[in-house]
């Protein structure tokens, strides 16, 4: 694989994985965003999130499948990147929409300049947000998934990357398993019970993590099982 | 040989002599009965073919209902965004999927404590009384809101027909669960089953509701029969119903079995109880506009002055 054509690829996986923003924001232009848009914007972003945050942890586990795919690794970072995205459009989505906030009202007030009247609309959802972080341990797990993907997002430039050292990058960066497991869990714990809707999610973040333990345990077996057979050589 | 045959019958076959005599009043008791009917059939005449099925134009009455000022929500919107999880869990999952409903025949099965139980054609329940159009909020546990142009007449007018022992102190309803109609997703226990206290039932809010939109109800809003409790949250509102049960203890009910701490057994709209995952204090309103306005969730979702007694002395934090 040429450096051309992995930069040519990377410019193809950045506006796939930008195509559901324009999707979003042609929705939201054009009014087509559902029955309940809150509830619908909160979706998808989620969704989305979780989809991204997925692809960026198949990357390891198919290049050890097919060596041949090792240039995988340079898509990595946009596609981690590309999940904090989204998962920044949720965070706001919580905030903004689905704690009360009168969105509607909102743009009214921006547009006539009545900014008294947005900080009134801001005052009134403030303490629904202290008391959801507060009390819903769906909101808590959420957010502190979203810090993980902060933290990574910040350190993702090569220069951080150089300024900390490769150890301790790469010791921050394993939480993103526990910031995929925290987002899953999030998605359990909003879900009413007896809805199944996070247990495809969850199958692939099982066979992804799963995945490293066994690949380590059978590149183990097999250099113990070659050491005598070099030996009796 | 063959001719000579005796016609073979059991001795219990051969009609009893007093029930041979007595043949002609059976006759006229049939008779009878048949005018009866026929008599109560011209006080209440069919209003509409018996072959009725879904958007069939009902006809109406004004409702006896307090009046609410707030836009209707459109009836394209209070029909593709549906809890009805018999057809599927999303809520466009009912739209989807209940076409595969049947609603003819349909029966409803009245049983328990009442004096008469019996099973009732649905099209007899239509004509029983005049079909009234009451508008209600409707507020979803899920913290969004409609507003809804129902078609029907109160449970009570039903009830006093049953006929309840004064034993019977709550009112269950049973919704259909046929697997040949319906997904019936795993993970719950089917029939779906929703209950209400005798005076809630016997309130005249508590709608009967064969209609929307001055049409049959759309299957995915639970076609042919259904209730609607407005100041409760819209999963007591059974939907499809074929049974209703009286009993002399609260009865099981499906969302409260499932997770009690999240849905009581009252589930009367209060913004004051917070569900375990989200505030109550506010709802989305469904209307024509494209972003629905957040507005501030009422007490018994503005039907405070019609049933806040029934709760006297009752503390609403505990019994939410």
């Amino acid at each position: 694989m040429t450096t051309r054509t992995v930069t040519y690829i990377k410019g193809v996986v950045f506006l796939l994985a930008l195509s559901p923003f324009l999707v979003l924001a042609y929705r939201f232009q054009t009014g087509n965003l559902g029955t309940d848009p809150v509830q619908w914007i909160t979706h998808f972003t989620g969704n989305w999130t979780v989809y991204l945050l997925l692809a960026s942890l198949a990357i390891t586990p198919l290049r050890r499948l097919l060596p041949a795919l090792g240039w995988l690794v340079r898509l990595r970072r946009m596609l981690g990147l590309f999940a904090f995205f989204y998962a920044t459009l949720h965070l706001l989505t919580y905030v903004f929409l689905f704690s009360g906030f009168d969105f509607s009202g909102a743009l009214v007030s921006l547009r006539s300049g009545n900014m008294a009247a947005l900080r009134e609309q801001w005052a009134a959802v403030w303490p629904t947000i202290v008391d959801d972080l507060k009390k819903r341990r769906f909101i808590q797990v959420g957010l502190a998934s979203y810090v993980i993907l902060l933290a990574l997002a910040m350190t993702s430039p090569q220069w951080v990357m150089r300024a900390m050292g490769g150890k301790l990058w790469q010791r921050l960066h394993r939480l993103v398993y526990l910031a995929a497991v925290l987002g899953i869990v999030h998605y359990w714990w909003l879900v009413k019970k007896g809805v199944l809707s996070p247990l495809k999610d969850t199958l692939v973040l099982a066979v992804l993590l799963l995945a490293r333990p066994a690949y380590r345990l059978l590149t183990r077996k097999r250099t113990v099982r070659a050491q005598p057979a070099r030996t009796a050589a | 040989m063959l001719i000579g045959k005796v016609p073979e019958f059991k001795s219990s076959e051969i009609t009893p002599r007093e029930k041979f005599l007595n043949r002609r009043n059976m006759i006229f008791g049939g008779l009878a009965a048949a005018g009866l009917a026929y008599e109560w059939h011209k006080k209440m005449p069919p209003l509409y073919t018996p072959s009725v099925l879904a958007a069939t134009k009902l006809p109406t009455v004004p409702g006896k209902a307090p009046v609410v000022t707030d836009a209707v929500t459109p009836q394209g919107k209070a029909t593709s965004y549906n809890n009805f999880y018999e057809f599927g869990t999303d809520k466009a999952d009912p739209k989807a999927n209940a076409g595969k409903l049947h609603t003819r025949p349909w029966t409803i099965k009245i049983d328990g404590l009442v004096n008469k139980p019996q099973t009732i054609d649905i099209d007899a329940l239509m004509r029983y009384r005049p079909l009234e159009d009451r508008t209600y909020r409707f507020r979803c546990v899920e913290a969004w809101s409609m507003v809804i142009p129902w078609v029907g007449y109160s449970l009570s007018e039903l009830i006093k027909f049953a006929d309840p022992k004064p034993s019977a102190k709550y009112v269950q309803f049973y919704s259909l669960a046929d697997r040949k109609q319906m997904d019936l997703p795993s993970g719950f226990d089917w029939p779906y089953s929703e209950g209400l206290r005798m005076d809630e039932a016997m309130h005249p809010l508590t709608l009967l509701t064969f209609g929307a939109y001055g049409q049959t109800l759309e299957n995915q809003q639970g076609a042919p029969v259904r209730v609607i409790v407005p100041w409760k949250y819209g999963f007591k509102s059974a939907k499809s119903i074929v049974r209703i049960h009286f009993s002399d203890s609260q009865p099981q009910t499906t969302w409260n079995d499932m997770a009690p701490e999240e849905y009581g057994f009252y589930a009367n709209v209060n913004p004051a109880h917070s569900h375990p995952r989200w505030s109550q204090a506010h709802e989305r309103r469904i209307d024509s506009s494209v972003f629905p306005r957040t507005v501030p969730t009422l007490p018994f979702n503005g039907y405070q002055n019609e049933v806040a007694s029934l709760y006297t002395g009752m503390d609403l934090n505990r019994n939410f």
